[in-house]
């Protein structure tokens, strides 16, 4: 079976760099790490392709500057091989382009199941999986926290406020899966040792057949209005047990919606 | 060969993360109950730690000594009972590799890559420590084989070990040593636990002391084969010598934990209406345990630059050893008093620190006998015609 997972590289979210005034993006010009959140990915990719006994987990990732580090992250825990989609002419790239670049890269990998983060830790739009998904004319399936392959056929639980659903879905199929479903592996030393001689697969867009004009500041159909900064986190309530305690805490969860 | 720089750097990143992510949060309960940390040593062994010095042949990683020694101070820093999981089996592997003969490099090392089959070093007796040339475990030639008899302390995963590097007097008076296997566990053929030891901290790994009556080992298992009769001592002292960067790099370790403690509880607690960081007098302190710490670091890797470039270290291994060991201790102390009565309880992680420094001064050589050695090359470095 082979199992494409979506890789993003962002910034690092303990050093997370600035937002551009000139552009309202985030700056990219720092060290590029894998995306948290689609370690899991990587993880269950792995997972599957060990159940199936054949098949390899390749990455699929576009980011700036033809940087790498983040997929040597995940071909260190175990992926065969990567696709980097890098260009200048992305620059400004929303969403939908993204989608598109990442459909047209993944496509060429001819994958059985393609698997991506529900959200990233960075943009988390939500949106990247299902518009790949649509662009590639495929089925998808959003918050998969347990997928399991037979015979042609994904069987996935799907994350619900009230519990799970079960959802089948013939291959090739998109699903984007929940952080914290799986314990992503750490990679061993070997791993990290083999990740530097497997083969990254570095395309531009005239490689990938797009248009330039599609993509990029060219092409994006959002636009971002404004920026501003995140308020400043609120001084915490402590709340001292007078005999109550029990019933603030409770009146103050409530409040939160989380009761 | 060095180790590629950027590859080390991603190496030591990984454990570092586990470190943060796994060990800390769970080191308290394995350390106070004092159990083995199975899962942590089960993730040790995927990450391939227990080859990560053997040569590449035999299916190791064949780090170099900085990049061994920058994964021991990060174990330490969560757990320094992990460190010493390693250490013994690092050191058999070690005399192995430099001292055995073809046969036993090709027979043992390969199975010592992945962790399951684990070795123990055995120098130490109950009335040979400093003075290693005092011990008296014997072995007798009888025919294709030797047998062992004596008893031997200290025995650091000598329990969990399928091999103990024993050194053991033959009847040429020096010594020799041997590769003896076995099976883990309490007893096997003539070797016997006689004692656990309690221990002060350095918890979550056996340190035993080991009776051998009777027991015998092969010819083939005399390290370094024929020549190597009598040669046991030097091959000892000679894999204790990267030892002591291993131990340096281990206070080094624990100190930065027990620093950081510090810099912490200091900046969050209040005395007479201000953080206790704004009175100088803890001001100093902390001044004074960066500055040690930092000397201790580039020291450690100042030795372990120099063992890789091929020099002979035996001193800078033994000054980075006992300046480390020595700051480690007063930098935990230290740390101890800034947190005032919170230093004194089990809730906090410095009176760990402090239980493991005093183990770096006294392990593979005390401060006394590090500047024995010391002063010994210096005056070979100084000579007065
Ligand atoms: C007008 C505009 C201009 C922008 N300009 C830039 C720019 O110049 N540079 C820039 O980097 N961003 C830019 N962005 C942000 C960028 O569009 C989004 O970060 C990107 O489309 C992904 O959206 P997201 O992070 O919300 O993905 P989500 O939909 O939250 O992502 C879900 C999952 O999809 C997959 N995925 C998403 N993006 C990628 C990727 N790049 N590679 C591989 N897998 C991925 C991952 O698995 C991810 O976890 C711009 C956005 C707008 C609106
Ligand atoms: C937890 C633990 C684990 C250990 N694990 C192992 C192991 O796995 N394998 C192993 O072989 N050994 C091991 N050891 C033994 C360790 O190496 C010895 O304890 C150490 O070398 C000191 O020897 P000793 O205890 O006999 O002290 P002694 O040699 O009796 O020393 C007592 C004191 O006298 C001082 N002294 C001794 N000689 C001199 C001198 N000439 N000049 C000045 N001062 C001197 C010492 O510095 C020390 O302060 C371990 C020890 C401990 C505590």
């Amino acid at each position: 079976m082979n199992v494409v997972v979506c890789v993003k590289q962002i910034p690092d979210p303990a050093d997370p760099g600035a937002l551009d005034p000139e552009t309202r993006t985030l700056k990219r010009d720092v060290k590029l790490i894998l995306d948290e959140s689609d370690s899991y990915g990587v993880e269950m990719g792995l997972q599957l392709v060990d159940a199936a006994g054949e098949g390899e987990v390749r990455l699929v990732s576009m980011a700036p500057n033809n940087e790498v580090s983040g997929l040597r992250t995940a071909l260190a825990m175990g992926a065969e091989s990567a696709v980097l989609v890098s260009d200048e002419a992305l620059a400004g790239s929303d969403a939908l382009s993204t989608a598109k670049v990442l459909a047209a890269a993944i496509a060429r990998c001819e994958p059985d199941l393609v698997l991506a983060a529900t959200e990233s830790s960075d943009g988390y739009t939500g949106t990247v999986p299902v518009q790949v998904a649509e662009l590639m004319d495929l089925p998808s399936v959003t918050f998969g926290k347990e997928i399991t392959v037979e015979g042609g056929t994904a069987t996935v639980k799907r994350q619900t406020e009230a519990g799970y659903d079960e959802v089948e879905c013939p291959l090739p199929c998109v699903v984007s899966v929940t952080a914290g479903v799986v314990e992503p592996r750490y990679p061993s030393f070997k791993g990290i040792m083999a990740a530097k001689n497997k083969p990254v697969e570095e395309l531009d867009l005239a490689g990938l057949g797009i248009d330039p004009t599609t993509v990029g500041w060219a092409g994006a159909r959002q636009e971002i209005t404004e920026i501003a900064e995140a308020p400043a986190r609120e001084a915490g309530e402590v709340i001292v047990d007078e005999g109550d305690a029990h019933e603030r805490i409770l009146a103050f969860l409530d409040d939160l919606k989380v009761l | 060969m060095a180790t590629d720089r950027a590859l080390a750097d991603e190496i030591v990143g990984t454990i570092r993360a586990w470190v943060d992510r796994d060990v800390i949060p769970n080191v308290a309960e394995f350390e106070h109950a004092d159990e083995f940390p199975q899962a942590m040593f089960d993730q040790m062994c995927e990450f391939g730690l227990f080859g990560s010095t053997i040569a590449p042949e035999y299916g190791g990683l064949g780090l170099d000594v900085t990049t061994y020694a920058r994964i021991i101070e990060e174990l330490s820093r969560g757990f320094m009972s992990l460190a010493g999981i390693l250490n013994t089996h690092k050191i058999g592997a070690t005399m192995i590799g430099r001292f055995g003969t073809d046969e036993q490099k090709k027979r043992f090392l390969p199975r010592m890559v992945d962790g399951s089959f684990r070795a123990a070093f055995s120098l130490s007796e109950p009335d040979a420590g400093s003075d290693t040339g005092a011990l008296r475990c014997k072995a007798e030639r009888d025919g294709d084989e030797w047998v062992l008899n004596g008893t031997k302390m200290w025995v650091t995963n000598g329990v969990r070990a399928s091999l103990v590097m024993l050194m053991a007097r033959t009847p040429d008076g020096r010594i020799t040593c041997f590769l003896v296997e076995k099976e883990p566990g309490e007893a096997f053929e003539g070797i016997s636990v006689s004692k656990k030891i309690e221990k002060l901290g350095y918890k979550g790994l056996e340190t035993v002391e080991m009776a051998y009556v009777d027991h015998k080992v092969p010819h083939a298992n005399v390290l370094g084969g024929d020549e190597g009769i009598g040669h046991g001592q030097q091959y000892a002292l000679s894999a204790l010598e990267l030892g002591r960067i291993n131990i340096a790099s281990r206070a080094v370790g624990v100190a930065q934990a027990a620093f950081e403690a510090a810099m912490r509880y200091a900046q969050q607690r209040e005395t007479f209406g201000r953080p206790i960081y704004d009175h100088q007098a803890i001001q100093f302190k902390l001044a004074e345990m960066a500055t040690k710490l930092q000397a201790a670091r580039l020291m450690t890797y100042d030795a372990a630059e120099r063992a890789d470039a091929g020099e002979r270290v035996d001193m800078e291994a033994g000054m980075a050893k006992l300046f480390a060991s020595e700051a480690a201790f007063e930098i935990a102390t230290e740390a101890l008093r800034i947190h005032g009565g919170n230093g004194y309880t089990t809730e906090f992680p410095v009176e760990r620190y402090f239980r493991d420094t005093p183990l770096m001064i006294i392990g593979e050589g005390t401060s006394e006998i590090q500047k024995l050695v010391i002063a010994r090359k210096l005056r070979d470095r100084y000579p007065v015609d």
